[in-house]
């Protein structure tokens, strides 16, 4: 894994789609990573300080940076013991295909990548969550850990060493709070996946009580890279402050619908145009979700905005998880918004009434506007309904989520609202 | 009651948890895996055996899309219907498996052959619309390719 690669993340990806084995791996370069941090004698601390030097920010989706979050786990003879490192393969959130890739295609990274966040973190025990539909992911993450293990690359006294390892797969019962960080412990725990009151924070009491760091797989797929070839050398792959590549994906009504490795801080314009190919023959971009159905949407003045944490809310969005959904012209935006809502009111976890009361009632208010059954006012409601989901009204990030696309799309496409319950009808359908 | 196989699956997945309880959800998707659904029964024998209340067992076992407390058929068509694929004509494919099956959600074909379930972005948006039939992902879908996908379970 040389230091002059630009997608280091997908370039050792087989283009028949298959999987990347061990022996693969290593030969280009893979397990490189971990044997410097062990056997260059590089402390925990040293490796922390690393990817906080690289800038290397969640791609989860709310682009915390990791070397920070690493570095508020609890050290020291007196804390309580295991500390847990948790990857987080959730990906449930409507619109997101990245990680599904990463699991499928080149397992070994994610698991060099844990390999070295569970040093950093001074882990012995890390788990991968992965979402029970995820069928093939699962099947070859189980035969890439099973290769480690025999290895000797995960378990006790890996490469030497004296550190120990243990990795364990485990698959979700399914649900969209699952990937919630704190919601995701309690689904580990075997319990339903209500989210938990913060503080206090995983990083101090997490999966069964004890410290424990959670990172999306995109984020732990950069660890290695950033050991290899150094925080400079991340940086310099962005465009933009934030640091490393970006898998950039979209769907809907475009030529080539698809999953890119592209520098960070890309824009929307550019992966649009040159990697997707443009708008289908006939059709026109109205707006696109940035990053999955929880981001506000963003309209063509925006798509200059560099798609990064840092940018992407001047634009009034977020990069979220980086797969935009477009809006085309031929494609009803009070359609769009219901589908999302109906979405965020069935996953509700039903903890607190916001959320669980108020989606499924703007949900029917929505769809008696797609109905064509819609009434005057009822685009007061809704706004209300989602004023009522913002941060410190509800108990967790689910609800705020549902708000932003449902508030911008109101906001920029206001006039299809109106002309719905005026006309009593879907001008679309 | 679990018979011995499901027990010694279960007491495998579950030993390096901690606690006992924290093996509930995988106790219930092995037990599904053996038997289709999860009975009263079965919510039962799990929460007997893990020393957890019923009522707590099967709070769980309701909380998850993937664990089914009523009986399916044998195969089990889940058709996302999250926006990617809502925009790419998720409408077209649950129309077409609904007339081919003559079911609609939630409902099991009269020959306990299929049963059809909503479920959320597969993650597979590039290639929307897209269902699962079992554990094997189907996109691009189109009617012809929904036929014949619909031909491999029998
Ligand atoms: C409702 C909800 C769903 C989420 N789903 C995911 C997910 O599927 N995958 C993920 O990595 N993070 C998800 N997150 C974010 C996690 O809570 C957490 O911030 C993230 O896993 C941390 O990893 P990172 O810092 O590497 O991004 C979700 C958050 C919320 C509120
Ligand atoms: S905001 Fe929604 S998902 Fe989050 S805790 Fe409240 S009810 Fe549950
Ligand atoms: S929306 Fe259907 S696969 Fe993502």
């Amino acid at each position: 894994m040389k230091g002059n690669s630009e997608k280091p993340l997908t370039e050792r990806m087989h283009t028949d789609g298959s999987v990347v084995d061990l022996q693969t791996y290593e030969q280009a370069g893979g397990y490189q990573a971990i044997r410097k941090v062990l056997h260059a004698g590089m402390t925990p601390m040293a490796v922390t300080e690393e990817v906080k030097a690289a800038n290397l920010r969640g791609r989860g989706g709310a682009g915390f940076q990791t070397g920070v979050k690493w570095s508020f786990v609890p050290r020291g003879k007196d804390v309580p013991n295991p500390t847990y490192l948790v990857v987080n393969g959730d990906e449930m959130e409507p619109g997101t295909f990245k990680d599904r890739l990463l699991m499928e295609r080149d397992p070994h990274q994610l698991i060099e990548g844990a390999m070295v966040a569970a040093f950093a973190i001074e882990a012995d025990i890390a788990y991968i969550f992965l979402r029970g539909e995820y069928t093939l992911a699962a099947e070859r993450l189980a035969r890439a850990i099973a290769e480690a293990y025999e290895h000797h690359y995960l378990g006790k006294n890996i490469f030497g060493a004296g550190c120990n390892l243990e990795l364990y797969l485990h698959l979700s019962g399914g649900r969209y709070i699952c990937g919630d960080e704190t919601g995701l412990l309690n689904a580990l725990e075997g319990k339903r996946a209500n989210p938990r009151a913060k503080p206090p924070f995983p990083v101090v009491v997490g999966l069964f009580g004890k410290p424990t760091v959670v990172n999306n797989v995109e984020t732990i797929c950069c660890v290695p890279h950033i050991i290899n070839n150094g925080a400079e050398w991340f940086h310099g792959l962005s465009k933009t402050n934030d640091g490393g590549t970006k898998l950039y994906g979209v769907s809907g009504k475009v030529k080539r619908p698809g999953l890119w490795e592209l520098p960070m801080g890309t824009t929307a314009r550019e992966i649009i145009e040159e990697h997707a190919g443009g708008m289908r023959d006939g059709l026109k971009l109205r707006g696109l979700l940035p990053g999955g159905s929880s981001t506000p949407f963003i309209v063509e003045q925006h798509l200059d905005t560099p798609m990064d944490f840092t940018e992407m809310p001047k634009a009034g969005s977020r990069l979220g998880t980086g797969t935009m959904i477009v809006l085309d012209d031929h494609t009803c935006a009070v359609g769009m918004a219901w589908n999302m809502t109906r979405f965020f009111a069935r996953e509700s976890c039903g903890f607190c009434t916001p959320c669980w009361s108020g989606l499924g009632w703007a949900e029917r208010i929505l769809r008696s506007i797609e109905d064509g059954k819609g009434k005057p006012g009822d685009l007061d409601k809704l706004a209300f309904q989602a004023k009522m989901w913002s941060p410190g009204n509800t108990f967790c990030a689910l609800a705020p989520g549902a708000a932003d696309p449902l508030e911008t799309s109101m906001k920029y496409f206001r006039e299809d609202f109106e002309r719905h319950i005026r006309e009593h009808r879907c001008p679309w359908s | 009651m679990l018979t011995a196989e499901e027990i010694q699956e279960i007491k495998t997945e579950t030993a390096h948890y901690p606690k006992r309880e924290a093996g509930c959800i995988d106790a219930l998707k092995i037990v599904q895996r053996h038997r289709g659904w999860v009975s009263d029964e079965s919510v039962r024998d799990i929460a007997e055996y893990l020393g957890m209340s019923a009522t707590d067992v099967d709070s769980i076992a309701t909380f998850y899309n993937l664990i089914f407390r009523r009986p399916v058929g044998r195969h089990v068509v889940m058709v996302c219907d999250s926006v990617s694929c809502w925009i790419m004509g998720y409408d077209r494919v649950k129309k077409h498996l609904g007339e081919r099956l003559g079911i609609d959600h939630g409902q099991t074909t009269s020959d306990d052959r299929f049963t059809m379930l909503p479920i959320v972005c597969l993650g597979c948006c590039d290639h929307a619309p897209a269902m699962m039939v079992d554990s094997d992902l189907h996109s691009d879908l189109n009617p012809q390719k929904i036929d014949s996908a619909l031909e491999k379970y029998k």
